[in-house]
């Protein structure tokens, strides 16, 4: 899966430390595979003890309906390193995070997901949620820019092969697997079995 | 050369090729447990690829697993998703030749206790799994840090991880913790300091003569909550404990090249005159019992402090996220935390659930009730640890003071299995993680030490362990 430019309403989420247990909560995480995680997106968040959608949490608000992009505050995606939460992300149609900062696990596990987690500064992201009831946000990766309704461009940072491989869908095992002479020549070196 | 930390001296060590902005490290030992590694197996499956190295690898069933009647294994688990995952993970390990303990096997428990006491963690590795607590492998010089499931797959293919390199930090524990003070409360005392995100970006190496004195229990326990600093990895330099600690092992008791393995971990050291991007330096005489008071493990106070005002936090989104703990945690800004009526007793978890931490409980409760109207039980973080606290005769303490005495695994520091607490109910809990909806949900975690929540199950409340009288149990033995 690939990703290259975003155009879409932000929903915002301002809460620092949003942990991954909040993200995708323990109940969903007995599951076999990849898919079908969305109902589980910050269950506890949407829907209260009956299974009611909460009116007063914000991605239950018709305005966000069908939103591709969160907004939220520093620290998003830390503690648990559940891949759930990201698969989640996706599964419901979230296509990038922007935030102050991410759990560095949670940040790859985006990479990996095909969503792109945008750290912008802490006064850049201010500036984003008080624009959210303002229109749609255009986000370029390969520019690595978002544009906010007002016009206003920031700029995030990815590493290169983050890039590459939300631009172009790349597997790291593919491309670790180009480097296979390297592996077998360290294994080589060290000898075949366990190591100390 | 120039001067280099234990992290870079391990990072080179283990170099196999950099690829654009990434290094492509290899990988000395593989841990899997249920949870995050159907997927992929099953992405392996789709490819069309095999497991490189299942000799370097190891699972067990930890994360869902019921903490009574394992005798029964598989079958015998209630929750047919959980018992669909173990079987997965036993058909997985059997078509790839992946060792696994099964459940009811004295040699399962919870992956981070498992490794250590088996002798499978040893100084200088790369360790991954897909847990974040993989950082308490630290504790023996290892460089251990949790993955994703898609990573875990990528290690399953190629025996190696990629990774961009992180920055050094340096925290240094000086002098001597005080009575009831453990390597909880420093664990603790540092994620308040640092903040939830305050080790990001960065890998802790804890120095310090009070780091030195440490047991590698207590080395694990530290290094085990790094994650909850927002650092990757903690490691701890190996030293003649770290050493004399696998020598005891299984994997170390009949080896013949222990003196050649010696050679190399006394090497694993950061060179004096190493670069550190960041120092920090605590005093242990300043640490306090520590308890968490919110939702993140930063929110943490002495035992003796209260809740916080929020009105006086000046950060908004710190602020909100304030307000909101304190109404999760039905507490009052500025409420004290001791004497706060707790519901329910957790005792385990990677974090607290070795021997020295059942210990710890023991000594507390020998002779005394917990209070009533508390549910408290103790999980051992495997079935050696459980079967060493019974050659003990800690299952009797326990078990006469009113605690539950539980099978192994992971239970309520994440409940994913029947161990949950309701909503509304508070938990003194010896885990790691005090996120909302965590232990169940609406229930509400305070963090604390085994010494603490054992003082806790006895007092029915929050309480400081130095101000509790001395156990029956010593005033007898002292008289």
């Amino acid at each position: 899966m690939t990703l290259s430019f975003i155009r879409s309403v932000a929903v915002p989420l301002p809460l620092a430390n949003v942990d991954t247990d909040q993200i995708l909560p323990k109940q969903f995480l007995t599951t076999l595979e990849r898919n079908g995680l969305a109902a589980g997106l910050f269950y506890d968040l949407r829907f209260d003890d009956r299974g009611e959608p909460r009116a007063d949490f914000v991605m239950n608000h018709p305005a966000y309906a069908g939103a591709e992009v969160l907004i939220a505050g520093a620290n998003f995606g830390c503690g648990s390193s559940r891949e759930h939460a990201a698969w989640a992300l996706a599964d419901f149609g979230l296509k990038c995070v922007i935030a102050p900062s991410f759990g560095e696990i949670f940040r790859s596990n985006c990479t990996n997901n095909a969503i792109l987690p945008a750290a912008l500064r802490g006064e850049e992201v201010v500036t984003l949620l008080a624009q959210v009831g303002a229109g749609a946000l255009s986000i370029d990766i390969a520019a690595q820019t978002i544009e906010a309704p007002s016009g206003e461009t920031f700029r995030f940072a990815l590493s290169s092969n983050e890039k590459r491989k939300l631009l172009n869908g790349f597997d790291d095992i593919a491309l670790t697997l180009r480097y296979v002479a390297e592996i077998e020549a360290f294994e080589g070196k060290r000898g075949g079995m366990r190591q100390p | 050369m120039s001067a280099r930390t234990l992290y870079d001296k391990i990072w080179e060590s283990r170099l196999v090729a950099a690829d654009e902005d990434e290094t492509i490290l290899y990988v000395d030992l593989h841990l899997l447990y249920e949870v995050t590694s159907p997927q992929a197996f099953s992405g392996l499956r789709a490819a069309r690829r095999g497991v490189r190295r299942p000799d370097l690898t190891l699972a067990v069933g930890d994360h869902g697993v019921p903490t009574s009647n394992q005798a029964a294994g598989i079958a015998g688990v209630p929750d047919a998703a959980v018992r669909a995952q173990l079987a997965a993970l036993e058909a997985n390990a059997a078509a790839h030749a992946i060792e696994l303990y099964p459940l009811g096997d004295a040699r399962n428990g919870i992956v981070h206790v498992v490794g250590p006491e088996q002798g499978r963690t040893a100084p200088g590795m790369i360790i991954v799994c897909g847990d974040s607590h993989t950082s308490t492998h630290g504790a023996f010089g290892a460089l251990a840090f949790g993955i994703g499931a898609s990573d875990v797959e990528h290690v399953l293919a190629t025996q190696t991880v990629r990774l961009r390199k992180l920055k050094n930090m340096q925290v240094r524990f000086h002098g001597r913790c005080g009575p009831g003070v453990s390597a909880k409360d420093m664990a603790l005392a540092l994620i308040g300091a640092l903040g939830a995100d305050g080790g990001a970006g960065h890998v802790i190496e804890y120095c310090g003569d009070a780091v030195s004195g440490l047991s590698m229990e207590a080395r694990m326990t530290l290094c085990n909550m790094s994650i909850e600093a927002g650092a990757r990895a903690g490691l701890i330099a190996p030293d003649e404990s770290t050493f004399a600690y696998l020598r005891a092992t299984p994997a170390w008791r009949t080896r013949t090249d222990y003196a050649d393995a010696l050679i190399a971990w006394r090497g694993l050291r950061s060179d004096a005159d190493a670069h550190w991007d960041r120092v920090v330096d605590i005093e242990c005489s300043t640490i306090e019992p520590c308890v968490t008071w919110g939702t993140s493990p930063d929110q943490v106070v002495a035992i003796g402090g209260a809740a916080p005002e929020p009105a006086r936090i000046p950060d908004p989104t710190r602020r909100a996220s304030a307000v909101r703990a304190l109404a999760y945690m039905g507490l009052a800004p500025s409420q004290p935390l001791a004497g706060l009526p707790i519901d329910r007793v957790f005792i385990g978890s990677c974090t607290n659930g070795r021997i020295e931490d059942l210990r710890a409980v023991a000594e507390i409760v020998a002779g005394r009730r917990v209070a009533s109207g508390v549910r408290a039980m103790v999980v051992p973080g495997s079935g050696l640890v459980r079967r060493r606290a019974e050659a003990e005769g800690l299952d009797k303490i326990f078990l006469a003071a009113g605690f539950e005495w539980r099978e192994p695994g992971c239970s309520m520091c994440l409940g994913m299995n029947a161990d949950k607490a309701a909503p509304g109910e508070r938990v003194a809990s010896t885990s790691n993680r005090n996120f909302e909806g965590r232990q169940g949900r609406g229930a509400r975690t305070h963090l604390m030490s085994p010494a603490m929540a054992a003082a806790a199950a006895i007092a029915g409340a929050l309480v400081d362990v130095r101000l509790l009288a001395p156990a029956p149990a010593r005033i007898m033995e002292s008289a």
